[in-house]
């Protein structure tokens, strides 16, 4: 950071907008400020994300893919500061593909939850990381398993996270059914996350989706003109 | 999770709250939980009403410091009597709201508190004004409110239509609160609605058991 000319902390008042030298993007560090969402349904999963990471007031990438492959058919969706999930996913990803060598077949996505979960739950007060992890596994199908900030793990069949996850567990919790089929879920996971961009300064951009299932992977973009609308505009 | 710090600054009891409104075909409709908090984990009061009528048609409904609330809702309904004699006629909505924006915004450095204030008047039929916490006055079809309201933003934007009947607009409105309640664990208890018409006004209450359920209850 600039260094040059001293900055002066908010509680000392300046008789000039001193700190008005400093954009706000020059000391914040980067964060995905994000809504990031998953959901089970018989044979796979939809994850989504929305596509903004930002440093402070700054939108430092518009076009963010939030939605981290960690293995052939595992995936996880980040949410938190940016460089501690990179970093989380690197090296879960390096020990996964590890593991499945050793064993000689595809790993189980609850191997890599819980590989996500014994690192952020080690290092938790350094890290700040809410991480979905979402997959298909022969043994158990499609499965959602969350690993929020503080390093707990636990499979839900929809899971929401990040800071946009607020404004939408009511629109999560009475339009969820148990048994929707693969549309019906892309549509209830892109509505739910134009809902939480709409109201959610530190989320937007596009909609980025994936489908894991026993075939692969299938991804999708939607971009802002084609996002869902609501009457009230 | 830290984003609930701020009601720990707030002195007292706090209404840790969901409240709305909404307006219908022919009417409002306002709404809140009844639950009252003091700090995070203690209940203070599990049948708390925060519907206050400050005029035939024109209630408030409260958010924040009850203390503060109480005192401006008050001092609002003493004024607005006072207007209403004076004008020989009833008052306004947009006079209520205006009496309510007045005491925040001149207030704003002691008082804690949020409104929503919605009624019928001849002049414009329902209406629903916001008055937040620094003062600020605004008109809206619909309106949520309270530290609940975070998790229905999303709910409430999908499902609103304008010019809903009335049937359609009691069932958004408790289906908003049920869901803000399950997930916001300073809002609770029953549910209290007013229907406020040019006929009348109409006060329901949707106790615990009778909420409507969703797909994990």
């Amino acid at each position: 950071m600039a260094t040059m000319l001293q900055k002066f902390p908010s509680s000392v008042s300046t008789l000039n907008d001193y700190n008005a030298l400093y954009p706000d993007w020059t000391q914040r560090e980067v964060s995905t400020g994000t809504t990031i969402m998953a959901v089970e349904f018989d044979g796979g999963v939809v994850m989504g994300a929305d596509s903004r990471t930002t440093t402070g007031a700054y939108i430092a990438n518009r076009v963010t893919d939030k939605l981290t492959p960690i293995h052939e058919r595992i995936f996880c969706c980040r949410s938190g500061s940016a460089a501690d999930t990179q970093a989380i996913a690197d090296a879960v990803t390096y020990q996964l593909g590890f593991h499945s060598i050793e064993l000689d077949e595809a790993p189980l996505v609850q191997t890599a939850a819980s590989l996500f979960r014994d690192m952020c739950y080690r290092y938790r007060e350094e890290l700040m990381a809410g991480i979905i992890v979402a997959g298909w596994d022969r043994r158990r199908g499609g499965q959602v398993y969350t690993v929020p900030v503080g390093g707990m793990m636990t499979r839900q069949p929809v899971s929401v996270g990040g800071s946009g996850s607020s404004y939408i567990y009511g629109f999560v919790d009475s339009n969820y059914k148990p048994a929707m089929s693969k549309e019906e879920c892309l549509k209830f996971t892109a509505e739910a996350l134009t809902l939480a961009m709409e109201r959610d300064g530190s989320s937007g951009g596009v909609v980025r989706l994936a489908v894991i299932s026993e075939q692969g992977v299938e991804r999708q973009v939607i971009l802002g003109n084609q996002l869902p609308k609501f009457s009230t505009v | 999770m830290d984003s609930h710090h701020s009601y720990s600054q707030v002195k007292g009891v706090s209404t840790g709250t969901t409240i709305l409104a909404v307006k219908f075909n022919g009417g409002v409709i306002i709404g809140s939980d009844s639950r009252a908090s003091m700090g995070e984990s203690y209940v203070s009061s599990k049948t708390i009403n925060k519907l206050i009528q400050v005029h035939d048609r024109i209630f408030c409904c409260i958010a924040g410091s009850l203390a503060d609330a109480q005192a401006v809702t008050k001092m609002a309904k003493f004024q607005l009597s006072f207007h209403s004699i004076q004008m020989e006629s009833p008052p306004l909505v947009k006079a209520a709201a205006s009496i309510m924006r007045e005491l925040c915004y001149n207030n704003k450095e002691e008082l804690q508190a949020g409104f929503i204030t919605a009624g019928w008047d001849r002049k414009k039929g329902p209406q629903i004004y916001v008055v937040s916490l620094g003062g600020m006055l605004l008109s809206q079809p619909f309106t949520i409110g309270g530290s609940g309201s975070t998790y229905i933003y999303g709910y409430v934007d999908a499902k609103f239509k304008p010019d809903m009947s009335l049937e359609e607009a009691i069932q958004f409105s408790t289906n908003a609160l049920a869901l803000a309640m399950g997930r916001d664990n300073v809002s609770g208890g029953v549910v209290h609605l007013v229907v406020i018409t040019e006929a009348e006004v109409k006060h329901v209450v949707v106790p615990g058991n009778k909420l409507p359920k969703f797909h994990d209850e």
